[in-house]
């Protein structure tokens, strides 16, 4: 059914860390690995040793300049997957009742057996987050990992999702949301959530963490630099004039240099 | 967005077809063989439309599941509607073409039905916050008003024509100078789409891959957008300046013919326009618009 539940029991998502993540893909390939094996149609590539490769991602990596009033420019990496949405409006949007948000944990799943490929989801997602696949012409997504957060197969500390498991950074967390002494409750409670594009009102479960502010010193900190004094700015004497001698060689003078 | 050349030929020609059979159904059109003809253009151009809506499905095959979400999803409701308008008016095309009766009751309920799948139509589209040119009630009102001044020319009734070509005409302004402003509007920017504005102001360094995604591909359509105001004109002059003018000379069905189709041909550049000019908020990620 495509009406969205009044309540879930839990509500299963990610804190992205933004001051954290260093942008090195490596979710994405996890997530590219595990889901193109397990839930569902596998995640296809079109010409991938072309010209123009192209393919399905269920979670994107993109990089950010952010200029501030005053002071430098700073860089920061937005990997971006679903956001499992409260107010999901993917799935009321959807005719066939393929798109559906799961009561026990808030899941956002696609039972593909019934998505007609109309696409219109993917066009109700105000983050992108939803790709139609060109080879099997059904809509993917972010699953959360439904098929290992739950695997009994799995040792305990594999039962995250992939791009959890793998972010050498530390920078992704999993966990439940409903749950106010749970790991991604403490981190947004101490560090502020974002919502992406909050004005869209979908609510989104996923929090992003903001970038801490960046440390400032006024004063000199380097402790050895006032007596690192430059040697000599000019060259004097003889040095002077072997500068200058070798200048007039190759055709220049010392004021030019 | 993308304009995909099959939803632009849908969306246009069965609104044409729906607002003919809206007409139909309200008594215009005669009866016998004249009538005939009408429902026939009438099916055709709406069953036509219809399907060829459905060339762009992943799985057609699969097609009727889509009538199933009618409480929550307008494309669900506009296939319900569709459905049910084509039944009715058939049992009506039946009466007025074979014994020449108009059983009016039977063309109030699928007159009804033919707005109300114009409606549904237009909603899918404008239901949609991630498309802020989209994202007004001006849209069903365009949808509506293209349809009922198709459906009055196709009928030749030439009186309504005029006033509904008239009236199609402001909407049609009135929907541009609104879309301009609609995204900034929004209050949607890169700023919110990343969380950063707090520091400063973002621009998008690296997309997440070299080559363009479906995302791009479907959504940060932006081709040939800087001939949009040509093609506007174009498209105003084609389905309203030239048909009015034409409506104007002495009648005869050779130039109502011809109005009819510059009218088609505008209104098929409108709502490539209207494809092709609307900007999905996702395109902020991607450091376009
Ligand atoms: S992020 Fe997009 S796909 Fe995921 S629940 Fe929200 S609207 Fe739906
Ligand atoms: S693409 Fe599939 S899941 Fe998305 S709205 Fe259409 S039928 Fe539903």
């Amino acid at each position: 059914m495509t009406s969205l539940p009044t309540h879930t029991d839990r509500k299963l998502g990610l804190v992205i860390d933004l001051d954290t993540c260093v942008g090195c893909h490596a979710c994405v390939i996890a997530c590219k690995g595990w889901n193109t094996e397990h839930y569902g149609a596998p995640l296809s590539d079109q010409n991938p040793y072309g010209e123009a490769p192209s393919g399905t991602f269920l979670n994107r990596v993109h990089s950010y300049e952010v200029l501030p009033d005053s002071g430098e420019a700073q860089v920061f990496h937005l990997p971006k997957s679903c956001l499992h949405c409260e107010d999901a409006p993917c799935v009321t949007v959807c005719p066939t009742g393929a798109s559906y948000k799961r009561v026990e944990d808030g899941i956002v799943l696609v039972h593909e057996d019934d998505c007609i490929g109309c696409g219109l989801c993917a066009w109700a997602c105000p983050y992108g987050a939803r790709e139609m696949d060109a080879a099997e012409r059904v809509m993917k997504k972010c699953t959360l990992c439904v098929d290992r957060i739950y695997n009994e197969n799995l040792s305990i500390e594999d039962r995250e999702p992939a791009c959890v498991r793998t972010c050498p950074a530390g920078a992704r967390h999993f966990g439940d949301f409903a749950d106010p002494d749970s790991n991604v409750s403490a981190l947004i409670s101490e560090r502020g959530g974002i919502d992406l594009m909050a004005e869209q009102e979908t609510r989104p479960v996923n929090k992003y963490l903001p970038p801490r502010t960046k440390d400032h010193f006024d004063e000199q900190i380097d402790v050895l630099a006032p007596l690192l004094v430059p040697v000599a700015r000019e060259p004097e004497g003889f040095m002077r004039w072997l500068d200058g001698a070798l200048g007039k060689l190759d055709g220049r003078s010392v004021r030019e240099t | 967005m993308h304009p995909a050349p099959s939803i632009i030929l849908f969306t246009v020609l069965s609104g044409m077809g729906f607002g003919l059979l809206f007409f139909l159904g309200l008594g215009f059109g005669s009866t016998g063989s004249i009538a005939l003809v009408f429902f026939v253009l009438a099916f055709l151009l709406s069953t036509g439309g219809l399907l060829a809506s459905t060339f762009h499905l992943g799985h057609p095959e699969r097609a009727l599941k889509a009538f199933s979400q009618w409480r929550t999803s307008w494309l669900s409701r506009e296939g319900c509607c569709a459905v049910f308008a084509l039944v009715v008016m058939t049992i009506l095309a039946a009466g007025r073409v074979f014994s020449a009766a108009h059983w009016s009751w039977i063309g109030w309920l699928g007159s009804t039905f033919c707005v109300a799948t114009v409606l549904t139509t237009s909603m899918i589209y404008a239901q949609l916050r991630t498309v802020p040119r989209w994202n007004s009630a001006l849209t069903p009102s365009l949808f509506l008003a293209y349809a009922a001044s198709g459906g009055a020319l196709l009928v030749g009734e030439l009186d309504w024509a005029r006033l509904l070509l008239a009236i199609t005409a402001g909407i049609q302004l009135a929907w541009w100078l609104r879309g301009d402003r609609a995204l900034h509007h929004s209050g949607t920017s890169l700023k919110t789409a990343t969380g950063l504005g707090a520091i400063g102001n973002p621009r998008s360094l690296e997309s997440p891959h070299t080559e363009a995604n479906y995302l791009t591909r479907e959504m940060a359509f932006v081709i040939a957008r800087h001939h949009a105001k040509l093609l506007r004109l174009v498209a105003a002059i084609l389905a309203f300046a030239l048909p009015l003018i034409l409506l104007s000379l002495p009648h005869s069905h050779l130039i109502a013919a011809f109005a009819v189709l510059l009218h088609t041909l505008g209104a098929l550049v409108s709502r490539w326009l209207f494809f092709a000019e609307a900007e999905h908020v996702v395109s902020f990620y991607y450091g376009v618009r």
